[in-house]
């Protein structure tokens, strides 16, 4: 095993409903200064509820330890690195977190007048201002509450600029490298989904692509770089041609961390994009959210977007409700305002220069874990990777070794896996997207473990099938989980 | 630049060991004309001192730290502190979507023992492991409907949040949902039940109800759903202030339970980020949109949980998925399951309870426009002077007043709503009532 992890004791822990106690509490309550109201009189008998049957009754420090002793059961980027491809796992800087806990900005109630909450307004302005100016875009809204919510908002602006002009037509062509929100979108926003095969350079063939674009075709979602961590050359081409006949160009933005500061997607003839800030801006992923997916469009989109909309009127911040072209709201108030104001906190620290120079970092290290791992695994595609590269198992699955194998073995190495068995257009696929948040001494540990694991897989490959051996938790039956689903506690019998 | 843990001569090495002289090489592939070829206009980058010095001057620019009457979606409740220390920790903040179980069960075993307090709070079988807020948990819920019933169409009340309205109608637009909208009754502020049941057809999916409603009325949920069932539709109870769940009862004939749950994880951090979360029945779990968290064993036969039943979900489905959400509100649904926890059975009806007895406080001093039952939410006649006139005058005594309803129900353009938690002291109530007065806005 090479230097980064050791075993240690960890604590069990039962299920909070399974410690409780009758009469234990774990907060208390100042005592109440008006008169207490019989509930019953005052709701009606029917409207009251009884106890509230098997919910959990613990003193404070029993929550403290729950939690806890549940928290050194996961992974986390605080502790190491955390390779998954697309999904841009960077450092979350702490300093976000405390301008996201700044009082005057947590306490802000989202319908107090305009003139009060005027700091939010100002952070949210700036955010719009400086995502603008990294993706060469024209306007920016931070309603969106995630990647796959900023799609949708993108293809319903679409949408409803084609329909301004007489026909929102019926198609959107998405590469089949794409991530499954793209066509989960196009069909909620009530479009068909075409696929298009990548050729054999993980790219769109732009020979065939004319021909694609038929009257019928709204858009295509294209994902750049893709999901091989290929950029496609042919960008502004295929904007050229969806242009010429009359449909748009969306781009999925959950790789924008390849391009801040190098290219901008506005300048490749991009319509449309959204943002993750969870990915590329360094906001925390939280274990599967909150995001935020800011989706950023060209002029003629503007008049769109999800209102109420920002605008300065005598040097204050307003929101302009008087959006007739809208295509509405897509959530309730204004977007993941906390998400925003780490956002804009990252950007902020990095300056223009920090922002490019974390672009360039990441892409280093891709090629870099790239290089190292070559001679061990099969590369399916020779293309020049940017912030993620990918692998397949062809090797290793001669020895009965998949993806899937590999990557639970290298839990035992001290680290997270990467993406496993996707893109889909690579059979047993490893993608790896170390970000620039990992030191050499961290990426030279993580290229001894992949390369340790390709040996085993030859010597000994029954024992990267049955990884991971040193987990608290081994190998999760999540066939039987499915089967049978057990989606809640109950009491025993 | 402190995030980027390298040294110059690093980044030599490893230059050299992929053969290259600069780092420019490694962008070769970019079309040179597509290259920014200048450096972002942005500010410089700055220390970590002075951006949180800015963050705090925005803070100082917002007037809060008041006694604050807004209710309408976003609650201003007490949060117990373990809350955010528990929360904070690195292992929940800084880990991704828990797809590899083995070193995510604390997550995981998080989310399971969430999704099992929303179903003990809503009388419901299944929860998901969140939705990104009570206004697209809710559409979420009209689509789901659709699936179930094979029908087109959904009766809205127009007692529901108006917002959540809004983003219903953006979500089915689209997809040649009508939504067709079941008034109010003037006088108890509560749905009208014959009036919705007819709009209800055999092409009606659901009756999407929230109670108590955006006018903190408690809606007549067992007649509306015994309505809805009537006419083949299923019944949507749709809420968004949570801690009303400590106390009132369940719908037990509800299909769908939809709702919003900040005011259990988050001060109103200026409309976001908070969870939405959907409930549901057993028998409909297979529409159910979103990540769900279930029981299983690992290899050693031990308990653990795993993510589940993603056939339903876009990674899996692509464009035949239920829904084309991937990241949910995790961290937040990690909060609110520890302050689930921190309150427990008894604390949290004590929370309902106190809500309850505060906002009667106030209400019985001022007119009241809506008879019906209400829990911490009440709508105000402002008879003497406008809504606006009143927020002015309690601004100018430090306090936030509450929501003018104008904006969202003309006919209501003469009433507030204004909404009481257990941190709002009742010398402030006081003040309120004063301001109330004839001449006392003056």
């Amino acid at each position: 095993m090479t230097g980064k992890a050791r075993s240690h004791i960890v604590q069990d822990e039962p299920l909070v409903f399974e410690i409780s106690a009758p009469g234990k509490r774990g907060c208390q309550l100042p005592p109440l200064d008006v008169p207490a109201v019989d509930a019953a009189e005052v709701l009606g008998a029917a409207n009251v509820r009884r106890e509230i049957e098997g919910f959990p009754e613990l003193s404070e420090v029993e929550v403290v330890r729950h939690f806890t002793r549940l928290s050194t059961w996961n992974y986390a980027i605080d502790l190491g690195m955390y390779p998954l491809g697309s999904c841009t796992m960077k450092y979350n800087p702490r300093a976000n977190e405390a301008a996201a806990s700044v009082e005057g900005l947590l306490w802000a109630h989202p319908y107090q007048p305009e003139e009060t909450v005027q700091g939010c307004l100002e952070i949210m302005a700036r955010l719009e201002r400086a995502l603008a100016e990294i993706t060469g875009m024209d306007a920016v809204s931070l309603q969106p509450a995630a990647g796959a919510h900023g799609e949708l908002s993108g293809i319903l602006l679409i949408r409803a600029l084609l329909a301004s002009r007489g026909n929102p037509r019926r198609k959107i062509l998405i590469p089949d490298s794409a991530h499954g929100t793209n066509p989960a979108t196009a069909a909620i926003a009530g479009y068909e989904v075409e696929n298009i095969r990548s050729n054999e350079r993980g790219m769109i063939d732009i020979e065939a692509f004319p021909s694609l674009v038929t009257e019928d075709v709204a858009a295509l979602m294209i994902t750049n770089p893709n999901t091989l961590g290929v950029f496609e050359v042919n960008i502004a081409r295929i904007a050229e041609i969806l242009h010429s006949k009359g449909a748009l160009l969306y781009m999925d933005g959950a790789n924008m961390n390849a391009l801040v500061g190098i290219t901008r997607p506005g300048d490749a003839g991009v319509d449309v994009l959204h943002l993750n800030l969870h990915k590329t801006f360094s906001t925390p992923h939280g274990g599967g959210g909150p995001g935020s997916g800011p989706v950023a469009v060209k002029k003629e989109l503007e008049p769109f977007l999800p209102k109420p909309r920002l605008k300065q009127v005598n040097g204050q911040w307003r929101w302009d409700y008087d959006r007739p072209q809208s295509i509405g709201r897509v959530r309730a108030f204004y977007g993941n305002f906390g998400v925003l104001v780490r956002a804009l906190a990252y950007i902020m620290a990095c300056g223009p220069e920090g922002l490019r120079a974390a672009t360039v970092d990441a892409v280093l290290n891709s090629n870099y874990v790239r290089k190292k791992l070559e001679p061990y695994y099969d590369l399916p595609h020779k293309e020049p990777s940017m912030h993620e590269c990918v692998f397949s198992d062809r090797r290793q699955a001669r020895h009965g070794v998949r993806t899937m194998d590999i990557a639970k073995r290298l839990i035992d190495y001290g680290f997270h896996p990467y993406t496993v068995a996707f893109p889909l257009i690579v059979p047993g696929a490893l993608m790896i997207e170390p970000t620039e948040s990992e030191s050499l001494r961290e990426l030279d540990l993580f290229i001894e473990a992949m390369i340790a694991i390709a040996r085993e897989a030859e010597e000994n490959p029954e024992l990267v099938r049955t990884a991971p051996h040193t987990t608290r938790t081994s190998r999760v039956d999540e066939v039987t989980a499915a089967r049978k689903p057990i989606l809640r506690w109950r009491p025993e019998r | 630049m402190r995030f980027l843990p390298k040294s110059d001569a690093e980044r030599r090495q490893m230059l050299e060991a992929l053969g290259l002289e600069s780092v420019e090489e490694l962008f070769a592939q970019i079309p040179p004309e597509l290259r920014l070829g200048r450096p972002l206009a942005l500010e410089p980058g700055r220390s970590e001192f002075e951006v949180l010095e800015f963050m705090r001057a925005c803070g100082r620019q917002n007037k809060t730290g008041l006694p604050c009457f807004l209710g309408a979606g976003a609650y201003y409740h007490y949060r117990p502190v373990v809350v955010e220390t528990l929360a904070s920790r690195g292992e929940f903040l800084t880990a991704y979507t828990p797809y590899q179980a083995e070193i995510s069960q604390g997550l995981l075993t998080a989310i399971f023992e969430f999704q099992t307090m929303i179903c003990q709070l809503t009388g419901m079988d299944v929860a998901n492991a969140s939705m990104y807020d009570g206004s697209t948990a809710m559409a979420e819920a009209a689509l789901m409907a659709r699936r179930i019933t094979g029908r087109e169409h959904v009766v809205v009340a127009a007692s529901v949040h108006p917002e959540y309205r809004e983003v219903l109608r953006t979500y089915a637009h689209n997809q040649a949902i009508r939504i067709r909208e079941a008034p109010y009754d003037p006088e108890s502020g509560a749905v009208n039940v014959r009036a919705a049941a007819s709009l209800l057809d055999d092409n009606t999916a659901a009756l999407i109800i929230q109670s108590p409603n955006f006018f903190g009325v408690v809606e007549p949920l067992g007649e509306l759903a015994e309505a809805a069932h009537a006419a083949g539709a299923l019944l949507i109870h749709a809420f968004s202030e949570a801690v009303s769940l400590g106390l009132l009862a369940p719908c037990e004939q509800a299909d769908i339970v939809a709702g919003e749950l900040q005011s259990f994880a988050l001060p109103p951090s200026y409309g976001g980020p908070y969870a939405g979360v959907i409930a549901t029945r057993e028998k409909f779990v297979r529409q159910l949109p979103g990540r769900l968290v279930g029981q299983t064993t690992d290899t050693r036969g031990n308990r653990a949980f795993c993510l589940t039943l993603a056939t339903r979900e876009q990674h899996i489905r692509r464009e035949k998925a239920t829904s084309n959400i991937c990241t949910n509100q995790a961290l937040v649904a990690l909060m609110a399951t520890i302050f689930m926890t921190a309150y427990g059975k008894q604390g949290l009806r004590e929370l309902a309870e106190q809500n309850l007895a505060k906002a009667h406080y106030l209400a019985a001093r001022l007119p009241l426009r809506f008879r019906g039952p209400f829990f911490n939410e009440f709508v105000v006649r402002c008879e003497a002077q406008p809504p606006e006139a009143i927020n002015r005058a309690l601004a100018g005594r430090n306090i936030i007043g509450g929501l003018p309803l104008g904006r969202f129900y003309p006919e209501l353009s003469d009433c507030m709503l204004l909404c009481v938690t257990e941190m709002i002291r009742r010398e402030d109530m006081d003040r309120v009532a004063e301001v109330f007065q004839p001449g006392g806005a003056a």
